[in-house]
């Protein structure tokens, strides 16, 4: 096994390790402590945070990345790589990616979506669907057997999911007891009755919730296509799957490129003003005023020419597709930098007028000095909430441009790619719905998700901070 | 005032210049002239020759942005770059690659374009206005808390769902109009209900929930108290003063996209086959026809710098404390 | 509370207009209310035509248009197959005289290289006029009114309903002289000069001429906007009118494929008049230029070219008029082909063409109507068709009760997987590569990919001559016999265990390298890019997953792929052939080695190069039809199929699809002019347009109810809280 570091994975686990030393940091910074502990007591906030950090779990185990070494055939020599980048979560779901039909199936169906040559019994041919190789395989007859069967197997999840909960809730209560200095009953209690300063009974809904799909989504999936198959017969739930990391890599890599920029610029800009602040403005305006899409497009097609030219630097197509995405988030990301850039600028001329900054410049405090300690400060609520609310924007962005032809790699899995996709299979008939409707329902989870979020942080961190529109 | 505008139009060309650069330099990394050259002659048995003087008689034939072999000036007159951009500043956007009069084409495409955004602009302010004062006449009760739960819903559907499942309803199982295309003169309406619906719906959700923000920011105000306390009915009050004073956000804030309406959408214009500027911009790349691609940026810059402006003269005009310097 | 009912007020706003737009038609007809009776043909066109001058147009989509438009001296039987060439403004088709090198008439049968000329000698029908156009309006004293433009009398005029007069004038043989001509106009870049200066007399040197006499032009005015090249003062020896009616054609040696292309635009006539008016200054700035409006003798006019929206084709007042054709194949008449034999055509008034970009739209549009057939490769046909016992494909139940008919046939085309020959892995003569490329041959499962990409849109390839072209052979004869095996009385794909021990053979055991145990890693070229990409790429893995083979797909844009090719970098690409014209030589010179890609930029993408087949080639490819071309044919398929620088891929099939009420449908792959042979049942369309298009009203109404009935709580929390206003004051 050869681990394999892709450009966005590297820059993913850098953005974790940047997430939690700004942790630490706000631990220690009243005035940001303040406003997430507010975060924290909210019902919806906590509950959509349990959400979407489910989506990062899986977003992250699919970030880690390897290439398995091949069955070694000649004595003693160096040892072959497959050309084949897996991740860690392709591991964990393993028959997932690997039960592969032939074409289009349903979801739940024992049958392929197209009609073929079948052998009868007595030898004769006609013309049927086929049974799928691993969908509903199990079933003798899936007619009479198949939702007695799911009614089993989601049964089944249902247990599960009590026993763990009820593993969980205990596990709860005596932290709560410890807490408070309860004994376990009155703990207990008071946890379902939200007594907490965690909102407890919305979080333990929530989780219940989510295990419960988790476990219904083990016991099914290996047995049926829960969400069908596409065109050549790969597993529709484990692309929407797979597309989580896409989706969560354009939302946040994006924001992590274009920071530095839009926080250097616009607080020099605010700053310094004078000639500082007009270059600085002409970069942005310029910038602004460039059709975003055509700039975009164009920027993806110069990266697919650079790739073009130097196919040794890229071992495996992952590779390849990985720098595209890479490519996108860093175009997108200079597409997206102005605004947030402006409300620094803005900010910054604010708080350069007051009164402890001009001592601070009085007293010869060197700039970086009075930027790095008194103004970054008190702008990180504004980049904060721009981070967040960038978040989901992005994520739909994405599916736009994959329409547009300018997205991501076409052979990535992406829920922009899904939908395009589906845009064909919508005109068949009978109709393949169920790739545009898994699209749909994890991306419309991971965004409502976000948004909920991002508006309680944007409510605890600035009751008044107008939305920006767009 | 004129001097103040006319210094904005100045500023506004650096601004211009650096558009062009930068997409020529986009463009031109990515197509080479002998590539837009085969583009146009078509596929099959293109001779170099063919090229050579295809590239001739476009002006593609000189080097890209710097001329060694000419002294002087003409080095970097004698260019790509200068010769196609110049005429931009005229609006003389010449002809397209493949030998179209790109000014007469912006000219009649930009009508269709403006068809669909006018309406949806209009209508969606409407229903957007209604919607969030709704929200805010209501606020804290059951209804703001389930109409800002629904803008959080409809905020976050794909605007690909939206017209994809508005095509596929109301044009094909219920019959009620053309799925797409265009026509002429009063003809065009009937194509335009449907992308003006989508539009309008698809973006009830992050407008409606602005826009409540802006009545609840105008709520918190003095005047509001002062007036309710003087014993102003609520109606009166949402409709005579809060309504009237978040106007000026609204306004100055539509003021700016205005003339990008002329634009046009991408998206919505090549699903329903309106033949406006968004659709043209689109074609273009995939036809990657310089001379149409770079017309469309600048005229968007242009356009874009104009709604600044605007943007600007509207402050002035509903707030006369402010004063332009 | 207002808000509410100024929404309802806008919906029923919007009904209104609905009904007032659409008048008694169906709510979403695209069409004027006025034209529901009509006579007219809709149709549609994805993207807009490149070219519409005959000399430069070389592809499908534009030559729908000029095919009804111009008429060259010959075309295809609108029944018959094979297809047959008949006079279209010829009186006959011209039979070649072979001249020796003085000029002296040889026998027909003359050896090959004895021959050093053919003459085509071609006399058309006197009295054809060409449709109204102002380049032929004259006034009183006999001078063309449009000939001599400025700047300001252009003023204003932007398409040809501008100019207020016109006028017509016969077709003479120098119309055809002319055009042959313009192929070697420097201005124009004609696509088929190189091709034609290989055959036609003087035409090389003549280019030559041009040019020269172009540039001094240039010099003269400064200036390449308005300047006239008169083509009728340079002689070109190869074209030549004889007399009024009467011109012909010279060719190097024998060449009888040129009879086809006297079948294309190509040699369709065009005025001296109409080039010398789009000549004139300003004339190209204002969109006015003969590859914008053509100017034809044909059954139709482009009356409307607005490519942002739509191009329409209206009678010609002044056609020539012809008749449908009373003879066809059998079972030609029990199809109803015959209905018409004799009757004057064109039957329909109007043809208009919709610029239709998206599929799911087009194809929206055509099951409700208001495209009259579907066009000839949309992905969906997925809805339409459901494939029968044995393969054979039939409409589903739903396209026959609306009364849909299907027709299908294979086109005469090619779609190959080829490897590049200069290669160092998959490329060469030696048996190892011949091995690797047998094996991967019988990996790739064509099979499932007709099956599953094309919904059994298209045949497995044999070879490299689709069926219906000579040289073509069916049955065990046929067959590819290093990838298939003939199994009861069907061609069926070798194991893949065979493949695997080709592989093996060929020194990748398990598709490892059987010295260094390095995987095989084979690169991909393609372009990509579309939503149906992934799949296909994915299934192409998979293929070669079969044989433990790593594929690397390298996806680019058309430009950079176009430069692989070029440059002969590419290691295996997909690629695909549309015949100009019957003939196998169409095809064959696809594996010549003088049309290599990478050495002489010619059309041989694979970069093949066989000594012998090259020298079978040089034989076969001017001889005419019959056993000994067939022997020679047969010859160079055993060595093509031997080295294996194709898949050799499928020939597609193209599908039609017709409303009943479209008739005289028969799908000619090579014919282009058809449009003059369709008819419409108006009444019929009307009445079924309606029955399917009933607009389904109730969830309108549903919607106003929904929001009047959110009006009720709204209006009770309103009550509420006045009251409590009230009582708080």
């Amino acid at each position: 096994m050869m681990p394999v570091i892709l450009w966005t994975d590297a820059l993913v686990w850098l953005l974790v390790a940047v997430i939690v030393l700004s942790g630490f940091y706000m631990r220690s910074k009243p005035h940001l402590r303040e406003p997430w502990q507010r975060v924290i007591r909210s019902r919806t906030g906590m509950s959509a945070l349990v959400v979407l950090l489910a989506f990062v779990l899986i977003g992250l185990l699919d970030s880690l990345h390897f290439r398995e070494a091949l069955p070694d055939q000649t004595q003693g020599g160096e040892v072959h790589y497959s050309g084949e980048v897996m991740s860690v979560f392709d591991k964990l779901v393993g028959p997932l990616r690997t039960r592969v039909e032939k074409t289009y199936s349903a979801p739940f169906s024992a049958w392929l979506y197209m009609k073929e040559m079948v052998e009868r019994p007595d030898g004769s041919q006609v013309l049927d669907y086929p049974r799928l190789e691993h969908g509903a395989a199990h079933l003798a007859d899936p007619v009479t057997e198949r939702d007695a069967d799911i009614a089993r197997r989601l049964g089944l999840a249902t247990l599960q999911t009590l026993l763990c909960m009820a593993l969980l809730g205990l596990a709860t209560a005596a932290l709560v007891a410890r807490r408070y200095r309860l004994d376990l009953r009155a703990a207990l209690g008071l946890s379902l009755r939200g007594g907490t300063a965690l909102p407890l009974p919305a979080l333990l809904l929530t989780l219940t919730v989510l295990i419960w799909l988790l476990f219904a989504a083990v016991n099914l999936a290996g047995a049926y296509h829960v969400f069908g198959t596409d065109k050549v017969g790969q597993d529709v739930f484990y692309q929407a799957l797979k597309s989580i990391r896409t989706g969560l890599i354009i939302g946040t890599l994006t924001t992590l490129i274009m920071l530095p920029f839009a926080v250097l610029l616009g607080i020099m800009a605010g700053y310094f003003r004078g000639w500082v602040d007009d270059v600085i403005q002409y970069l942005y305006t310029t910038l602004n005023s460039i059709p975003g899409v055509l700039l975009i497009a164009a920027a993806v097609l110069m990266m697919q020419v650079y790739v073009d030219t130097h196919p040794e630097l890229f071992e495996t197509m992952a590779e390849r597709a990985d720098l595209r995405l890479l490519f996108l988030c860093i175009i997108l990301g200079v597409t997206s930098w102005t605004g947030l850039c402006r409300m620094l600028r803005g900010e910054t001329l604010k708080l350069r007028e007051m009164d402890y900054i001009q001592a601070a410049t009085a007293f010869g405090v060197p700039n970086f000095v009075v930027i790095l300690r008194h103004i970054l400060p008190n702008v990180m609520h504004i980049v904060l909430i721009a981070v967040v609310l960038d978040f989901s924007g992005l994520v739909l962005a994405e599916a736009v441009l994959s329409y547009v032809g300018v997205g991501v790699d076409p052979t990535m899995n992406s829920w922009g790619n899904m939908i395009n996709r589906a845009r064909l299979e919508m005109a068949r008939e009978p109709m393949v719905w169920w790739s545009l409707l898994a699209a749909f329902i994890f991306m419309f989870t991971l965004v409502l998700a976000a948004n909920l979020f991002s508006d309680v942080v944007r409510d605890a961190f600035d009751p008044r901070l107008r939305e920006q529109r767009g | 005032m004129l001097a103040y505008i006319l210094r904005r139009v100045l500023y506004a060309l650096p601004i211009l210049i650096g558009v062009n650069l930068i997409t020529f330099a986009l463009f031109f990394v990515v197509n080479t002239p002998d590539d837009m050259a085969r583009m146009h002659l078509g596929m099959k048995r293109v001779t170099p020759e063919a090229i050579e003087r295809w590239k001739d008689e476009h002006g593609y034939n000189m080097p890209l942005l710097y001329n060694a072999e000419s002294g002087g000036l003409d080095s970097l007159t004698e260019t790509i770059f200068f010769e196609k951009s110049v005429k931009l500043f005229a609006f003389q956007f010449g002809q397209s690659d493949s030998g179209r009069d790109i000014g007469h084409d912006i000219r009649q495409r930009m009508w269709p374009s403006l068809l669909i955004a006018l309406p949806t602009l209009l209508l969606g302010l409407v229903v957007y206005l209604s919607f969030a004062l709704l929200l805010a006449f209501f606020r804290g009760s059951y209804i703001d808390i389930g109409g800002v739960v629904l803008c959080i819903i409809l905020m976050s559907i794909s605007a690909l769902f939206y017209i994809i499942g508005g095509q596929y309803l109301v044009g094909k199982m219920l019959h009620l109009v053309p799925i797409s295309g265009f026509d002429t003169g009063w003809q065009a309406l009937k194509f335009t209900i449907l992308p003006v619906l989508i539009g309008v719906v698809a973006a009830i959700g992050s407008n409606g929930r602005f826009y409540r923000a802006i009545f609840l920011e105008e709520l918190g105000r003095d005047y509001v108290r002062t007036a309710r306390a003087k014993g102003t009915s609520e109606p009166r009050l949402m409709f005579r003063h809060v309504l009237k004073n978040a106007m000026i956000p609204v306004l100055t804030n539509i003021v700016v996209i205005l003339p990008l309406l002329f634009m046009g959408s991408l998206i919505m214009e090549s699903f329903f086959g309106i033949p406006g500027l968004g659709s043209y911009t689109i074609d273009a790349i995939q036809n990657q026809d310089f001379a149409i691609v770079r017309s469309m940026v600048f005229l968007g810059s242009v356009l874009y710098i104009l709604g600044l402006l605007l943007t600007d003269i509207s402050y002035t005009l509903v707030d006369p404390r402010i004063r332009l310097s | 509370m207002t808000i509410p009912t100024k929404q309802l007020g806008g919906l029923l706003g919007l009904c209104w207009l609905l009904l007032a737009g659409c008048g008694d038609q169906p709510w979403n007809s695209p069409y004027p209310a006025s034209d529901q009776d009509a006579n007219i043909h809709y149709s549609s066109f994805e993207e807009r035509p490149k070219h519409l001058d005959p000399a430069r147009s070389y592809s499908s989509n534009e030559v729908v248009f000029l095919g009804q438009i111009y008429e060259p001296p010959l075309q295809y039987h609108y029944l018959k197959r094979p297809y047959e060439l008949i006079p279209r403004s010829a009186e006959a088709v011209p039979e070649p005289v072979y001249l020796d090198a003085e000029g002296k008439a040889l026998p027909a049968d003359a050896p090959a290289d004895a021959v050093a000329y053919s003459e085509y000698r071609i006399r058309i029908k006197p009295g054809i006029r060409y449709e109204p156009h102002p380049a032929f309006a004259r006034d009183a004293a006999g001078d063309h009114v449009y000939h001599d433009l400025d700047a300001r009398a252009l003023e204003g005029r932007h398409s040809l309903q501008d100019f207020s007069r016109t006028g017509t004038r016969e077709l003479v043989a120098a119309d055809f002289v002319y055009q042959i001509k313009r192929l070697a106009h420097p201005g124009l870049h004609s696509p088929i000069l190189g091709l034609m200066s290989e055959y036609i007399v003087g035409l090389a040197d003549y280019a030559a001429t041009l040019g020269r006499a172009w540039n001094e032009l240039k010099q003269e005015a400064g200036d390449s906007d308005g300047l006239y090249l008169d083509l009728r003062d340079h002689p070109l020896a190869g074209a030549e009118v004889i007399d009024r009616y009467t011109y012909r054609i010279r060719i190097q040696g024998r060449y009888p494929q040129l009879v086809y292309w006297l079948a294309m635009p190509f040699f369709a006539p065009v005025p001296w008049e109409v080039d010398y008016f789009f000549s004139q200054p300003g004339m190209k700035a204002r969109n006015l230029t003969l590859d914008w409006y053509p100017v034809g003798t044909g059954p139709y006019r482009l009356t409307v070219n607005n490519p942002n929206l739509e191009m329409v084709l209206e009678r010609n007042p002044h056609f020539r008029g012809e008749t449908y054709p009373t003879e066809g194949e059998p079972g030609d008449r029990e199809a109803g082909l015959l209905d018409d034999a004799g009757r004057s055509i064109p039957f329909i008034n109007k043809a208009v063409f919709k610029l239709e970009k998206e599929q799911i739209p087009y194809w929206n549009k055509f099951l409700q109507g208001y495209y009259d057939s579907s066009g000839i490769s949309s992905d969906s046909y997925d809805q339409a068709i459901k494939v029968g016992e044995g393969g054979e494909v039939g409409l589903t139940e739903q396209m026959r009760d609306k009364g849909i008919s299907l027709q299908t046939a294979v086109a005469t085309s090619i779609f190959y997987m080829g490897f590049n020959m200069l290669d160092p892995v998959v490329g060469g003569d030696s048996e190892s590569a011949r091995k690797l490329r047998r094996a991967i041959a019988i990996a790739m499962d064509y099979e499932e990919f007709v099956a599953i990409f094309l919904n059994g849109r298209g045949v497995p390839a044999q070879g490299p001559i689709p069926p219906g072209i000579f040289g073509h052979r069916d049955g065990e004869a046929g067959i590819n016999p290093h990838v298939y095996d003939w199994v009861d009385g069907r061609p069926q794909r070798k194991s893949i265990e065979e493949a695997r021990r080709l592989l093996a053979e060929a020194g990748y055991p398990g598709g490892r390298d059987a010295e260094t145990g390095s995987p095989l890693v084979l690169n991909f070229d393609t372009t990509g890019g579309g939503p149906d990409d992934k799949a296909r790429m994915d299934w192409l893995r998979k293929q070669f997953d079969k044989l433990d083979i790593q594929l690397v797909i390298r996806a680019t844009d058309y430009n950079r792929f176009q430069d692989k090719m070029r440059n002969g970098t590419a290691q295996i690409f997909q690629w695909g052939w549309n015949a100009d014209y019957p003939d196998p030589e169409n095809f064959l010179f696809l594996l010549y080695g003088e049309n290599s890609k990478a050495e002489k930029n010619g059309e041989n993408a694979a970069n093949y190069r066989s000594a012998e087949f090259d020298r079978l080639f040089e034989r076969m490819k001017n001889m005419d039809n019959g056993p000994r071309r067939q022997a020679i044919i047969d010859e160079m398929l055993a060595i093509a199929r031997r080295d294996g620088p194709w898949l050799w891929g499928f020939y597609p099939k193209s599908f039609g699809l017709h409303h009943a009420w479209l008739k005289n449908n028969k799908p000619n792959l090579m014919a282009r002019n058809t449009l003059k042979y369709k008819r419409i049942d108006t009444d019929l369309r009307k009445r079924l347009r309606r029955e399917w298009n009933a607009p389904v009203v109730w969830p309108l109404a549903l919607v106003a109810g929904v929001l009047v009935v959110a009006v009720v709580p709204a209006w009770i929390g309103y009550r509420r809280r006045m009251h409590m206003r009230g009582r708080r004051d």
